[in-house]
């Protein structure tokens, strides 16, 4: 699945050489537009050529369309495509200062560069400008790098802001975008003095197309969980009936006491057993229904792609049934470094709740609830919450944690 | 529309009309989406230009880079700051914009300008522009490609606001400034 693991196939070298591809294909299209020249760019702002407008908003409709087709059809992992985190505040600070410049110096970055390659003396100072620009930023952000950190709001997107289908708002941006197209369209022969379009009927056969693309978006929506995992389950499902991602209770307080793991919990049984006891900092995910638990688990997954490359996700329920049912949905979104508490708090409790330690036989952890009985719900402020350091030194177990990065992880099983 | 103070005026008089702009935005909306598809990235220019100001930097003043946070990034110890996808990106899109130009014959010296301004405050103006260009892209984290055109296509909800930004910022200033474009 897509996108592909460039740096392994092609190694580094070939994989910059495509990127060198993207960007050659990137200034040729740029060019042919238009857009190495400042004056016919800067005519935006005065209404008289919508070029800047018809070009940008015209791309952005297409790859939009075309990458929502791919995620529809799981041919691509939205979740490994890079989306732009959101810092809202500095984001149109910059934006405006961004247009100041644009009205100024009659380019932005990427069509300046353009613009040095067709010799344009303007663009060449402009770009300078730019590198001038960024070496002053580079200075100074450390005056205002509190609000330039301010508003982030992480991966957000515009369905979850809208709370639509990814489907439906392809559809409103793009008939939103038409009729804006309509207005730019008027506003060129009034300002512009330009005749209607010459070729008016080819624009309605794509402006059809696009709305016709949309619609057919929201008939197919975009895949559940439950449809990623079984694209992925062939691969995936040994990992669990060969026991390799259920970790021992020991080798999770080894986790839990190294500080070079950022470790992170979750604990998806319910409320009473969690309030009863919990491991120390493992967060509750709670649900009454397993249907509940697709809906809890996926709500993460925005978080948890945003976390550092050193994180590590170990889910635990009373035994191992809804946490492999949660360790299959991270799976199945992409999610690198997810395990499973081996036996869950039951296993837990069978090794640390007890003077003598026991083993722990994951045969007999199959029932459903808490096999211990709590006087009061204390939750993690009991001993054996955190046990000490000492106590798992002694353990045997075999460790099984192996922190991928998520550029490796970018390569695995899912192609 | 371009005013040509290129000797080579011939040359100019010869170049081919720009294509349709759909026709264009859907080309470019092919490559951005092949961007993602392929490698998982969109398009980028800035964060180009980022690396090869860090580069020099990190020649000049290493001491430096390694105590300033931001760049230590990018080039801290014996990291390269080039050794990065969207420097080639960057190199690519000159190159392509320099072949298509070539093609469509407009790979000349000249100064795009208004007709009321002289070729030094256009200059003057570009670099200014340029500098404030360079600092909104890395305040914003991106520039038109990366944020805008990458985040838009996405639906990053903060690359569609600074989007607005953007034509916000160029519309509010270009009355004021009209006598440099008009």
């Amino acid at each position: 699945m897509a996108p592909f693991p460039i740096e392994e196939i092609f190694s580094h070298a070939g994989a910059n050489f495509i990127y060198l591809l993207i960007g050659i294909a990137f200034g040729a299209v740029l060019e042919i537009a238009g857009f190495g020249n400042s004056p016919k760019l800067a005519a935006q702002f005065y209404f008289k050529d919508q070029t800047v407008l018809k070009v940008m908003f015209t791309s952005i409709l297409v790859a939009m369309t075309l990458i929502a087709w791919a995620t529809g059809l799981g041919l691509l992992d939205i979740h490994r495509v890079w989306v732009n985190p959101t810092y809202l505040w500095p984001g149109i600070v910059g934006g405006l200062i961004m247009g100041f410049g644009f009205i100024i110096g009659g380019f932005c970055p990427g069509t300046s560069l353009v613009a040095v390659g067709t010799l344009k003396v303007d663009g060449i100072l402009f770009s300078l400008g730019v590198l001038f620009g960024i070496f002053t930023f580079g200075e100074t952000i450390d005056q205002f790098s509190e609000f330039w950190n301010s508003s982030y709001m992480g991966r957000f997107t515009v369905p979850e802001w809208l709370g639509l289908s990814t489907g439906a708002t392809v559809l409103l941006i793009i008939s939103v975008a038409l009729f804006m197209f309509w207005g730019a369209e008027q506003l060129e022969r009034i300002f512009g003095g330009k005749s209607s379009s010459q070729s008016p009927k080819i624009q309605m056969i794509g402006a059809a197309t696009l709305v016709v693309a949309a619609l057919g978006l929201v008939g197919l929506g975009q895949p559940t969980a439950l449809d990623k995992w079984q694209q992925i389950a062939a691969a995936k499902e040994p990992l669990l009936t060969h026991r390799e991602v259920q970790i021992h209770p020991g080798e999770l307080l080894g986790l839990m006491n190294n500080d070079q793991i950022n470790l992170v919990m979750f604990d998806v049984r319910n409320e009473t057993d969690y309030n009863l006891f919990h491991i120390m900092d493992a967060q509750l995910q709670s649900v009454n229904q397993v249907e509940g638990l697709v809906n809890q688990v996926e709500g993460l997954v925005p978080t948890l792609l945003d976390e550092p490359a050193n994180t590590i996700i170990v889910l635990m329920d009373n035994n191992e049934s809804r946490s492999t049912e949660a360790w299959k949905i991270l799976m199945a979104n992409s999610v690198p470094n997810v395990y499973i508490l081996e036996g869950g708090v039951n296993c837990w409790l069978d090794i640390f709740g007890h003077e003598k330690r026991q083993s722990c036989s994951t045969e007999t952890a199959s029932a459903d609830g808490l096999r211990y009985t709590f006087k009061a719900a204390l939750g993690s402020n009991q001993e054996s919450a955190e046990p000490e350091k000492k106590v798992y030194e002694g353990l045997k177990y075999t460790p099984k944690v192996k922190l991928q990065e998520k550029k490796a992880a970018k390569g695995g099983g899912c192609g | 529309m371009t005013v040509s103070v290129s000797p080579n005026k011939v040359i100019s008089n010869e170049s081919k009309p720009y294509i349709d702009p759909y026709l264009a935005g859907g080309l470019l909306g092919v490559v951005l989406f092949l961007a993602f598809f392929i490698t998982g990235n969109g398009l980028g220019a800035s964060g180009g230009l980022n690396r090869i100001v860090v580069f020099f930097e990190d020649l000049i003043v290493p001491g430096h880079v390694d105590r300033v946070p931001y760049l230590l990034t990018m080039a801290g110890g014996d990291k390269n700051a080039l050794d990065n996808w969207v420097v080639f990106m960057v190199m690519g899109t000159i190159m392509g914009g320099f072949v298509s130009g070539l093609i469509n014959k407009r790979v000349y010296w000249s100064v795009g300008k208004g007709p009321q301004i002289s070729v030094r405050t256009r200059l003057a103006m570009a670099f200014i522009g340029g500098t404030l260009m360079g600092y909104g892209a890395r305040f914003a984290r991106g520039c038109t490609s990366g944020q805008a055109l990458s985040g838009g296509a996405v639906l990053s909800v903060g690359s569609w606001a600074f989007m607005f930004a953007v034509f916000g910022g160029g519309y509010a200033l270009a009355y004021f400034v009209r006598k440099l474009w008009n």
